[in-house]
């Protein structure tokens, strides 16, 4: 047996490299881990996809239980609400069927989101990788259940596509600024930037809401549990017109400050050939800065305390 | 250069779910970290004080009891846990095999699993699609890697593990003890193909209770308990006054000769005879 030169070391050898500046908590470790995370492309839009494939598995129809499921919801809901508050059927399928595919990626992302890393666990203990890969993984599954959910968009446009035309107006005497309904024309593509707009926020909403949960473990309890609240109260099964009418106070109360009603809003709007207020524009992008700054800092402080908390 | 340096490394794990009712009894056993109780938060230092320097080209061995810390320090080196206090700084391309049941997914087959583990060690999917052919030849798996991998058995998954970790050149290899459910035919071929590529640019870090499977990979080791380095060394040293005997006395004949090793007992500080 030979006395060999590769074992370890003591660190007072003068071999020993002194150690560097080491700090966890670092705007560049912060970043690195971004930055890595959308550099692993393939890794979590493999893993997104894989996780509805799996959830649907041995399943004949597979994935496109999404599409019918929302289907059905959305038919359903359809009937029911438009005959409760009086609204004409081909106006209300549309509204509601924009809104509620809307709604389900929203409450997706918050409710997933929450989860990204506990669910995560046992992976995130035996193999190194940046949190944002998990942050991504879950983003990019709502967006293939929403473009599965986006079949049903589709279907419902091209059925009542004539009668989207420009008829509804919140005020008395109308000017053609006032036109909330000008129809479906260029205007549709406003959902491309407010589409962009909702990803942007999705993605510090699950970096924040993931992080700060697997500490708290109550906060995914309390999404679940105010979200069927949450969806009442924003206009998806009803139009805030409909408010409009019998109290305009209650209505500017329970629409306007109601932050879900404008990320909502900002691509329905577009969708239906409704026109987007410039208040949904300023609220969502104020929601992306704030919540942006407020992801990082957290991100800066915590990220390495995820692993210990999963 | 490839190499792992840790500079007084600590890890500190928050209990949160744990009940102070049971501390007394956690604090005096003998298994596991040291429980801190001073704060509200109970906290199992698992890790204490660690300082180690490895570089290219050694094979170390982690010894110690369940709970000493040995798990945890590969994490540690890993990169999946950062130190509470301290540093640690890992440079190479790292290659964890750590519990087999978890980071594969049991309802997907074994191809679709080799494909994201080599996806979660940096591999591109073209790069991994090229080598899966490698790696159902090595894994002698065949077939099998169409099934889902619940119908492996665990010698199986670490067949497919120690497959997808020596196919992509990685230049940090971590074992933890479970690579010992291999037979010994496969253990060969592993060891051959895992000795070279720590050869070729690289270090590997091993724990296991195994001391053959020691010898077979390793050359220096760590000895842990409860969370702190007790003794660093060559191999036969540190399980020599870890397990109290040398550790040739009670080997086979053809196991020495495979290692190189002779079985004559030699100086303390393990001169060649």
């Amino acid at each position: 047996m030979q006395a060999t030169s590769t074992q370890p070391r003591e660190a007072d050898e003068p071999s020993a490299p002194d150690p560097p500046p080491w700090s966890s908590r670092s705007w560049a470790r912060a970043r690195a881990d971004i930055r890595e995370g959308i550099r692993r492309r393939e890794l979590w839009s493999h893993l997104g996809w894989q996780d509805i494939k799996q959830k649907y598995r041995r399943s004949v129809l597979g994935p496109l239980w999404i599409t019918i499921a929302t289907g059905a919801m959305v038919m359903g809901l359809s009937i029911i609400y438009s005959q409760l508050f009086g609204q004409e059927l081909e106006y209300f399928i549309p509204y509601l069927t924009a809104g509620f595919i809307i709604w389900q990626f929203i409450l997706n992302c918050v409710t997933e989101g929450a989860e990204t890393f506990i669910a995560n666990e046992g992976v995130m203990k035996h193999l190194p990788a940046p949190l944002t890969v998990y942050v991504l993984r879950t983003i990019w599954r709502q967006c293939l259940m929403l473009a599965h959910n986006a079949i049903i968009y589709v279907i419902i446009i091209a059925i009542f596509f004539w009668a989207l035309n420009p008829q509804y107006y919140m005020v008395e005497n109308p000017t053609p600024e006032d036109t909330l309904m000008p129809g479906i024309n260029v205007q549709v593509l406003l959902a491309v930037p407010a589409f962009f707009l909702l990803l942007v926020n999705a993605t510090w909403v699950v970096l924040l809401l993931g992080i700060v949960s697997t500490r708290f473990r109550d906060i995914p309890q309390l999404i679940n549990s105010l979200t069927q609240l949450a969806f009442y109260l924003t206009p998806i099964v009803w139009s805030p017109d409909l408010l409009g009418k019998t109290g305009k106070g209650l209505s500017h109360f329970v629409v306007q400050f109601n932050p879900l009603y404008h990320f909502v809003n900002i691509l329905r709007a577009p969708l239906i050939g409704q026109r987007v207020e410039l208040l949904n524009w300023i609220v969502v992008i104020g929601f992306a800065v704030l919540g942006w700054t407020l992801a990082l800092f957290v991100m800066r402080n915590y990220r390495a305390r995820v692993s210990y908390w999963v | 250069m490839v190499s792992i340096d840790v500079w007084n490394a600590s890890v500190d794990f928050p209990i949160f779910d744990a009940k102070t009712r049971s501390l007394k009894k956690a604090v005096l056993g003998k298994v596991g970290g040291k429980i801190g109780t001073d704060s509200r938060v109970p906290i199992i230092e698992a890790l204490h004080d660690i300082t180690l320097s490895i570089k290219e080209g050694d094979r170390v061995g982690l010894v110690g009891h369940n709970g000493a810390g040995k798990s945890t320090l590969l994490r540690l080196l890993a990169g999946i846990y950062e130190p509470t206090r301290g540093a640690a700084r890992t440079v190479g391309k790292v290659a964890p095999v750590f519990d087999l049941g978890v980071g594969m997914d049991p309802e997907i087959s074994g191809y679709e699993n080799i494909l994201i583990r080599g996806l979660y060690l940096g591999m591109t999917r073209k790069q991994m699609q090229k080598r899966v052919d490698d790696i159902g030849e090595f894994t002698e798996l065949g077939d099998y890697l169409s099934m889902p991998l619940r119908t492996y058995s665990t010698g199986m998954r670490v067949r497919l593990a120690l497959g997808v970790v020596t196919s992509i050149d990685p230049e940090i290899l971590l074992l933890d003890e479970g690579i010992g459910a291999v037979d010994a035919s496969f253990l060969d071929k592993a060891r051959d193909r895992l000795v070279d590529l720590v050869k070729r640019s690289g270090l590997l870090v091993f724990a296991s209770h195994q001391d053959e499977l020691l010898f077979e990979l390793c050359k220096s080791a760590i000895w842990m308990d409860e969370g702190h380095i007790v003794q660093q060394g060559t191999l036969r040293d540190v399980i020599g006054s870890y397990k109290g005997k040398d550790p040739f006395a009670n080997m086979s004949k053809e196991a020495l000769e495979r290692i190189g090793e002779s079985p004559v007992l030699t100086t303390k500080s393990g001169e060649v005879p």
